[in-house]
């Protein structure tokens, strides 16, 4: 047992987190900042943090993640790093030549307080900004939130990039939230057939799922642009996918701007994809073009096909928020039951809408936002589920309990696909589900009796 | 172009220095000249290198923290200590299983590898304080498994909002009774890189630890083997080794270890230093309170694993393990002999370049020497000049300003428990057949006229070396991996084997040799170029005309 620990018997715990299911803020703004072209994210504080995000990305994406720090030590740990900042700006203009830098903060800057707008401030009246070149930050406490209020923070500074010219630029902004690249690609592909033009950020595609080709790009074709982001204020609109990921930079657009925005589910399973569709449709004022109906008439049609397998299945879920619910409520279609559901990441919304969506379930339904995944896996002691769906840390509960586990989230360290194949629209619906089927029929065929192990599903 | 086979690039090592720090600002290049050394192996004297000094802002190295190197490296192996992180949920998280350190649960069956813990702490904790919470927290911890001890590791906003947390752990030891707590002041911010949480650590387990269980134990030729973290299972392949030569190995610091060989590692007879870096504090320390001399090993290369048991049997100086060493040697080495001339058809000649840690840049060369390979370039990240230019010039070291905070501890001679291990006669005659107790050559002499020594690497110095220097291979870490693949050349990870292992021992030479021929003579480097980019002059035409 590699969990033999674990008990069954579950006991509260106040101020022990245990195999936690999220990690901290600044990843989520190294990793929203790599969506920017020709950006470099820098983490203002001690470089570990840094070491460790950058890790982190690499083994999930397999690629290249670059990123610079302002190497804390003792000295300005205690008096303050802006020294190191300004050094760092120096030398990463000098050496590496970015377009714009992106600076977010750990734990050991937000404690001291370094003010990085003055810190900004002064860099810029030190001339140590090159003509052209530009530096955004946000402030990402690591004991606040999760590793997805990071990446909203950094997703809120690129909106406050937004610079309006009072001419409608004829785009959608399109925020699409902590996804892969193959996901950002995929939202890049609906919205083109629905002929609707926009601008999507950030967008990791063609940054993260970069070819081998003999050549290095530290900063790779893809990414938004800082032009793109300057022209988020002309836009028609925003569709904000995910409202811890997304809603507030939409929101900010809007209030500050005058973008109107609204806040969707991300486009995870039928349901939700139909309802970005729709959106997309009402906002931009086109009509849905047959080839989206007909990838969402396959969708359906494996959803019939195959229905036997899926019907009453217990599940456990771990992960994210916005993923989560829309898998939820995916899961729900297809007449499976999610039964366990936690993600580590706060929201008092989370387990309200998680309730919502499961309250015509024929079982009660755990949800637990500030969870972690000793909680889960106490959870399916007590009740066994026949799948469980999260990241790969779940790889140690699902053979412990022997349980079919579909990798989906962050981060997957162990398997590839997730950056090449989207799991968001009709067409990530059909992948989804293939993977659920895969391991539940791969189950089957394991345990089935010798008389009846089939040929034919 | 990385695609076309090129041997023996020319290239003149003063010109790739001088290219290095073209680019730099002029304070970065003043600092990075004396970090970047041309190994000029001058009889009497290595030239010197700058090391362990701050890391520069901005330069993207690959440097990590001092909580890495106390958690992450040191106590992160030992199965039956739960380690718990006092700070936000981060630390904790990146340090959970990324580390391949194998252990077996043994019969006891405890091992908290796969957990993590951590206190997660919030801003109300950062504004009132995470004294309550982590007393809280280990309690909770206690409850729930009862293990025989606990440790508690700082991150880097404890050291800042002042949680004492050293008064914390004492007063839960106190309160259980049967569990031994302590803390780690590991912050992030102390030192310049890993190395000094390697210290703290040392020093904790020290004062912690070692020496709490005097029991008796059993077995013939006691060694403990120092800085060994059983990546990949290197660790089991070393002692799978030691048991067939009949050494008794008494604590391993510390892969696949336990709390009772720490405690017990005063008892061993020697020390066997394999990481240097990480833990030559703890060697000096048992020999000072304990008697127990120390030599440094190599068990990276199978030549190397040989000398180094020849070098354990001298010591104890017993026909009966000499003997049995020499057998064992004798009957490992057909196998990897065979390894050895089949891959050197494909590996002779070719050349490496390595960028790991503290120790793994040295010892892999014994490796790639075995292979026929040459390694043109090679640094540490956190490596002192102690490592680099070998022990004799730790008296002229200077603690700069960034270190200076890092405690040193003061150890004597234990009333009751020191015992010299032999002689002053037997030292003595050991000494003039050549034997070096308590020494470290270091990296330099080992490297070749003209190699190129590189003391906390970056990116923009890693690309630009392999666009200059083209070597066949390029050893260093996660976030180098990809990068340098990129650009057509094979990369190994040395740190994590890149899923594979062991490569210590006799075993893991034969798996290094088969992975590093696999890597160079991959056929994948050959597909960068699509056939149509390869001819674009032609112009196209239709495949039936």
């Amino acid at each position: 047992m590699l969990l033999r620990h674990t008990p069954k018997e579950i006991t509260e715990r106040s101020a022990l987190a245990i195999n936690p299911a999220k990690t901290c803020q600044p990843i989520g703004a190294m990793y929203a900042a790599l969506g920017i072209h020709g950006c470099l994210p820098h983490s203002h504080g001690s470089q570990g943090c840094c070491a460790y995000h950058r890790s982190a990305l690499t083994r999930h994406y397999k690629e290249p993640v670059s990123a610079a720090t302002s190497s804390f030590t003792e000295g300005a740990s205690v008096f303050g790093g802006q020294a190191n900042m300004l050094q760092a700006i120096d030398n990463i203009f000098a050496v590496y030549d970015p377009e714009i830098i992106a600076i977010h903060t750990t734990c050991l800057s937000e404690t001291i307080g370094d003010d990085l707008k003055q810190i900004k401030k002064k860099a810029e009246a030190e001339g140590k900004i090159p003509k052209g070149k530009e530096i955004i930050s946000c402030s990402t406490p690591s004991y606040v939130g999760s590793h997805v209020t990071g990446f909203s923070s950094m997703v809120t500074s690129m909106a406050k990039m937004a610079e309006p010219t009072g001419k409608k630029n004829g785009k959608l902004n399109i925020i699409p939230g902590w996804v892969e690249p193959a996901d950002m690609e995929e939202i890049k592909r609906l919205v083109g057939l629905a002929g609707v033009k926009s601008i999507l950020f950030p967008d990791t595609s063609g940054v993260l799922n970069g070819p081998l080709s003999g050549e290095y790009k530290m900063f790779p074709e893809g990414g938004t642009t800082v032009k793109e982001l300057k022209s988020t204020g002309d836009s028609i609109g925003t569709l904000a996918l995910g409202e811890w990921c997304s809603g507030e930079a939409a929101r900010w657009l809007d209030a500050k701007m005058k973008v109107p925005c609204r806040v969707l589910d991300m486009p995870f399973g039928l349901s939700a994809t139909d309802r970005f569709i729709d959106a997309l449709r009402m906002i931009a004022g086109v009509s849905v073009p047959e080839e989206i109906a007909l990838e969402r008439g396959q969708l359906v049609d494996m959803i019939s096909d195959m229905h036997q397998y899926l019907y009453h299945k217990k599940v456990a879920l771990v992960g994210d928020p916005d993923q989560l619910l829309a898998m939820t409520e995916f899961l729900v279609s297809l007449d499976m039951c999610p039964i366990h559901i936690v993600t580590g990441t706060p929201g008092k919304k989370f387990e309200e809408r998680i309730k919502e969506i499961t309250k015509d379930m024929p079982f009660a339904v755990n949800v637990r936002a500030k969870g972690d995944m000793f909680l889960l896996h106490q959870w399916i002691k007590n009740e066994p589920v026949d799948l469980l769906i999260g990241n790969t840390y779940c790889k140690y509960i699902a053979r412990d309990e022997d349980v079919p586990l579909v990798r989906w989230g962050f981060p997957i360290l162990d398997r590839q696909g997730h950056q090449y194949f989207p799991t968001v629209g009709y067409k990530g619906g059909l992948r989804l589900l293939e993977k659920i089927l895969g391991v539940l029929l791969d189950r089957l065929d394991r345990d089935a009796p010798e008389h009846s192990f089939e040929l034919v599903m | 172009m990385a695609t076309t086979k090129k041997k023996l690039v020319q290239w003149d090592p003063v010109r790739v220095k001088a290219e290095l720090l073209a680019k730099y600002p002029s304070k970065v290049a003043r600092k990075r000249a004396k970090q970047i050394m041309l190994n000029e192996a001058l009889a009497n004297e290595t030239p010197e290198i700058s090391a362990n000094v701050r890391t520069t802002p901005g330069i993207i190295t690959m440097r990590g923290c001092t909580y890495a190197g106390c958690k992450g490296v040191i106590m992160g192996p030992t199965r039956d200590i739960v380690n718990l992180v006092h700070g936000p949920i981060g630390c904790g998280f990146y340090a959970w299983l990324t580390r391949r350190n194998q252990t077996n649960a043994g019969p006891d069956g405890e091992n908290y590898m796969n957990y993590c813990f951590s206190t997660d702490m919030q801003d109300s904790d950062i504004i009132f304080g995470g004294e309550k919470k982590l007393a809280q927290a280990i309690q909770e911890a206690y409850d729930l498994f009862h293990p025989r001890s606990i440790a508690v590791f700082a991150t880097c906003p404890v050291g800042l909002i002042g949680d004492d947390i050293h008064t914390v752990a004492k007063r839960m030891k106190e309160k259980f009774g049967d569990c031994n707590v302590y803390a780690f002041s590991c912050e992030g911010y102390k030192g310049v890189s890993q190395s000094a949480g390697h210290h703290i650590a040392n020093n904790q387990v020290f004062k912690h630890i070692v020496g709490e269980n005097d029991a008796e134990k059993p077995g013939k030729y006691k060694i403990n083997l120092l800085g060994e973290y059983n990546i990949g299972g290197d660790g089991f392949e070393i002692e799978r080794i030691f048991k067939k030569c009949g050494i008794t190995s008494i604590a391993t610091f510390s892969g696949n270890s336990t709390y009772d060989q720490f405690a017990s590692a005063h008892k061993a007879d020697l020390n066997a230093v394999m990481c240097h870096r990480s833990i030559n504090y703890v060697a000096d320390m048992l020999e000072t309170k304990f008697g127990i001399p120390w030599v440094k090993v190599n068990f990276i290369g199978a030549d190397a694993t040989a000398k180094s048991l020849r070098k354990i049997a001298q010591y104890f100086a017993d026909q009966e393990l000499v003997d049995l060493v020499e057998a064992v040697i004798a009957e490992e080495m057909p196998e990897v002999l065979a390894a050895r001339t089949e891959v050197r058809t494909r590996t002779e000649g070719k050349t490496a370049m390595m960028f790991v840690g503290g120790s793994r840049a040295h010892h892999y060369k014994e490796l790639f020497n075995e292979m026929g390979m040459k390694t043109i370039s090679a640094g540490y990240e956190f490596g002192h000049r102690d490592d680099y230019e070998g022990r004799q010039v730790i008296p002229t070291l200077e603690v700069d300003a960034d270190s200076r905070n890092i405690e040193e501890i003061h150890v004597e001679a234990d009333e009751t428990r020191y015992k010299p291990r032999k002689t002053p006669a037997e030292f003595k005659s050991l000494e003039e057949a050549g034997y070096t107790f308590k020494h470290y050559d270091g990296l330099v002499p080992d490297m070749d006229k003209g190699t190129i020594i590189i003391d906390d690497l970056n990116q923009y110095e890693a690309e630009k070396l392999v666009e200059l220097m083209k070597p066949d291979i390029f050893c260093a870490g996660i976030k180098e991996k990809y990068s340098i693949q990129k650009l057509g050349v094979p990369m190994k990870q040395l740190h994590s084997y890149d899923s594979g292992g062991p490569y210590a021992g006799f075993k893991g030479a034969v798996n290094f040799y088969q992975e590093i021929d696999r890597l160079v003579n991959s056929r994948v480097w050959s597909y960068m170029q699509a056939p149509w980019q390869k001819n674009p002059e032609l112009s196209a035409a239709y495949g039936w005309e």
